[in-house]
């Protein structure tokens, strides 16, 4: 009661002060950013005022099962968010291909659709699934509930605030012309507490736990989760213009600039969507796979040479720019070395199935994770390469690396983020099995075919642009115009366009799959191999009294 | 927390740990990662040595061969420009008309000045010089102000209506409508008179009083018949090519409110040498004229370096 009643003066304080910064605002957008702000207040007061039984569940649950609600709510969003971003990527690929679909209206135009369709993949989209499957991983492996169950509720909820305001603004034309860090210092500063609450249940969880060892999923989850909050702090390190507007300057200028821009966006590459997802595959992989991973050793080897190449390797996105010559040299080397480090996560990932390959035939979620580790690899080999500066020097701004980006997004993030959706589904809403198996195989094959065309068409595509950006005629002269580029690469962009269409009707028919069971359905269909669940042994030790740990046999 | 035991199906022992059932095999590092590592690894170190790669206190480390990219590129650029060097002398000396005369300095030029429309023209002529709405083709023998080598030359070191340009083309229509020298219903008849010199129309009534009006208002710049004036860059209007369009929308609006198209002055803007291959390019593309007859009216056309000499 009391602490339903302290919240509920938290929310009246927050909706006040958004109230507030509303009625002050220097422009439109931050006025209609503290209107969603004061609108979330308001949600958030009621559900609190209506809901003082929903608190108790909270704080007086079951301790014999562990805390799933954030986990499911998560789940959802992904799949949501996952549709959005899905969508928004369709729509800005054919306004590649076909211009007049930008509208001409302002919030319609490509510009401000590109940083839609990117935070909604990774941060929307990605971001719910490294939560989601985080708190799951977490308390399995520490057979122990979610410390902080309040804060955990806090973080998704404040982590779906903090993608509608992204979101909106990017559509009003709030930026920071950061990539992939567009939203302002307002969202920047609700995200940071965001996730320091993240890394408090994180934390908190690890350290309640009853198994006397981590187990390396949550070493990646959590580099993942530190990293991104440095990451993220100081590459946002901005003044507002006024404290009741949307606009902020770096404190960062030139090259100076750029370079925390590349290195805060290679280690988002590298800790949210390799770091992030690596933890994914190394509890799916096992648990739908039954078998052991592969290896400790490399484990251990190749988290820590992971970690420490990673953070270096930013430089390699200002390959011949105003950057010092050195740093360009050490982008490029420690790129290099991290090769075979990216590669220990996938050895170890499709290694583990050695005992079990036979599920790759029956198994349609472990086709997926397969292909997902496959993708992986091709990617972090691509990734090196690139950083070759001879290779950059054709590849650097083409096509190529979004072709690159997607094979490692749609092939590797997506197709193991789509794995431990159908994991998880059957076992958070307690069904005997998904809706549908067929249909996580139809699922397979569009995605994959999708990413085919998606990743074949940019190679060609870049390629072709690199060339003939740097075709010389034998006078010395450049041969061809920007335009010309432009439209030789037509054809690319249509089937570009055509493999994220399959993708994205892959997405669609998971959100099918995915809602039939969550309503209990079971489709009638020819019955295809899946990993048995036992509920039963579902649950968390539970002690007595609060020992440290059980003791260990030898 | 499951004590090691040996895996049925590998044959390979687990290190003992165990987390919601998940185990892990006591598998050595595979040789053939640990190898590629250790290599990528001596790679990275013998790189570092060969190219500019550790930070000193003002510097860092210059590399066994003092490789950099910007000498790299001053390396390159010295070399092309020592490779060219003859050719962009003669290209300097000649004249205009003297390249255009001389097959391999004509051939020369046509590729740099090819080059230099791609980057700086195309933008409003368009990629293959057919221009659009307000911006010439420049493939056609429809000239506004002159065909010749070296009255392009003279319009592209000038401009057209470029301020600050003294030498700059300049002329300027009246805006008939907007400052009340027409009425509404004159401008109609002028656009239907217009249609009917343009041969889009058939003679009517609304024409044959504004052929009065064109007369009175037009003929001074634009002829008695529409055959236009390179001399203040008018139009000729006795064809079916449209600089702003010729529908009654197009022409109404043109002789109400009047054009005012400008184009840049490019002679203060790239090397005097790129500028000549520029004009002998667009000379070449189709529509470029002889270097007319030596004519008495001396224009003023000071900045042109090189008048029609024949």
């Amino acid at each position: 009661m009391v602490s339903a009643l302290s919240r509920s003066s938290l929310w009246l304080l927050s909706l006040l002060i958004a109230v507030v910064a509303y009625a002050l605002a220097v422009d439109t957008g931050f006025a209609i950013h503290m209107f969603i702000v004061a609108v979330a207040c308001i949600i958030g007061l009621v559900v609190t005022l209506r809901g003082v039984d929903l608190s108790k569940a909270i704080l007086a649950p079951d301790q014999g099962r562990y805390d799933d609600d954030p986990i499911r709510w998560g789940v959802i969003a992904t799949v949501f968010w996952g549709m959005a971003g899905f969508l928004a990527g369709l729509v800005i690929a054919l306004q590649l291909a076909l211009p007049v679909l930008n509208l001409g209206l302002e919030w319609t135009a490509f510009g401000r659709l590109r940083p839609l369709h990117t935070s909604a993949v990774i941060f929307a989209f990605g971001g719910n699934a490294l939560i989601a499957t985080s708190f799951y991983v977490v308390q399995r492996t520490c057979r122990a509930r979610l410390a902080f169950p309040g804060l955990a509720r806090f973080v998704f909820w404040g982590y779906q605030l903090f993608i509608v305001l992204a979101a909106t603004g990017y559509l009003l034309g709030i930026t920071q012309g950061k990539e992939y860090a567009e939203p302002e210092w307002y969202v920047d500063l609700w995200l940071t507490v965001v996730w320091v609450a993240y890394l408090a249940v994180f934390v908190g969880t690890i350290v309640k736990r009853t198994e006397p060892h981590i187990y390396v999923a949550n070493w990646f989850y959590l580099s993942f989760i530190i990293t991104v909050a440095m990451l993220h702090i100081v590459n946002n390190l901005n003044w507002p213009v006024s404290f009741t507007g949307s606009r902020s300057y770096p404190i960062f200028a030139g090259v100076q600039g750029a370079l925390v821009q590349w290195w805060y966006g290679h280690n988002a590459v590298g800790f949210f969507l390799t770091a992030g997802f690596l933890a994914m595959m190394y509890y799916f992989v096992p648990k739908q796979a039954e078998r052991p991973v592969f290896s400790y050793r490399l484990s251990i080897i190749h988290f820590w040479a992971l970690i420490f190449l990673y953070i270096w390797a930013g430089p390699h996105h200002l390959h011949y720019t105003a950057l010092p010559d050195w740093a360009q040299t050490l982008g490029m080397v420690f790129s290099i070395m991290l090769w075979m480090p990216s590669w220990g996560g996938m050895i170890n990932g499709l290694m583990t199935l050695n005992g079990a390959w036979d599920k790759v035939r029956t198994d349609p979620i472990i086709r997926m994770m397969v292909m997902a580790l496959a993708f992986y690899g091709m990617s972090t080999f691509e990734g090196p390469m690139m950083s070759i500066k001879s290779v950059n020097s054709l590849s650097h701004y083409t096509d190529w690396t979004i072709g690159h980006v997607h094979s490692g997004a749609l092939g590797w993030n997506g197709m193991i983020t789509f794995a431990s959706v159908y994991y998880l589904v059957p076992r958070l809403w307690n069904r005997s099995r998904l809706y549908s198996l067929r249909m996580v195989n139809w699922h397979f094959w569009l995605a994959t075919v999708g990413i085919v065309f998606y990743a074949s068409s940019m190679w060609v595509a870049g390629i072709t642009q690199g060339l003939m950006w740097r075709e010389y005629g034998a006078d010395g002269y450049l041969v061809n115009s920007f335009v010309e580029t432009v439209a030789a690469l037509k054809p690319m962009y249509f089937l570009r366009a055509f493999g994220g269409f399959l993708y994205l009707t892959g997405a669609v028919i998971m959100t099918i799959n995915v809602w039939r069971t969550i309503l209990g359905h079971l489709r009638e269909e020819a019955p295809m191999a899946d990993t048995a669940f036992d509920p039963e042994k579902d649950r968390p030790v539970v002690q007595p009294a609060p020992v440290h740990a059980a003791p260990v046999a030898a | 927390m499951s004590k090691p035991r040996l895996d049925d199906a590998t044959g390979v022992e687990t290190v003992g740990h165990e987390w919601d059932g998940i185990e892990e095999l006591n598998n050595p590092l595979p040789r053939w990662w640990l190898w590629s590592f250790y290599a990528c690894i001596v790679f990275a170190i013998g790189y570092s040595v060969v190219y500019p790669a550790i930070p000193l206190r003002n510097t860092a480390t210059a590399g066994t061969f003092g490789w950099s990219s910007r000498g790299d590129l001053a390396k390159e650029m010295r070399a092309e420009a020592a490779r060219t060097a003859g050719l962009m002398a003669e290209l300097g000396n000649a004249s205009i008309e003297q390249i255009a005369t001389d097959p391999r300095l004509r051939r020369a030029a046509i590729d740099g000045g090819r080059a230099a429309f791609k980057v700086n023209c195309i933008q409003c002529h368009g990629n293959g010089a057919a221009g659009s709405v307000g911006y010439p083709n420049l493939n056609d023998d429809d000239w506004l102000w002159g065909g010749d080598a070296a009255t392009i030359h003279r319009t592209v070191i000038n401009g057209i209506r470029q301020p600050g340009n003294d030498a700059t083309l300049m002329s300027q229509m009246p805006a008939f409508g907007r400052d009340g020298i027409l009425t509404a219903d004159q401008v109609q008849n002028v656009v239907s008179h217009v249609r009917v010199l343009a041969g889009e129309d058939k003679p009517n009534a609304s024409a044959q009083q504004g052929a009065q009006l064109y007369a009175d208002n037009c003929v001074v710049c634009h002829g008695a018949v529409g055959e236009g004036s390179r001399t203040v860059g008018a139009p000729r209007l006795n064809d079916a090519i449209w600089l702003y369009g010729g529908s009654r929308a197009a022409l109404t609006q043109t002789i109400t409110n009047a054009r005012y198209g400008v184009m840049p002055s490019w002679g203060n803007r790239l090397d005097p040498v790129t500028v000549k291959m520029l004009a002998t390019y667009v000379h070449s593309l189709g529509g470029g004229e002889e270097a007319p007859a030596p004519e008495p009216a001396p224009e003023a056309v000071a900045a042109a370096p090189a008048d029609a000499t024949e």
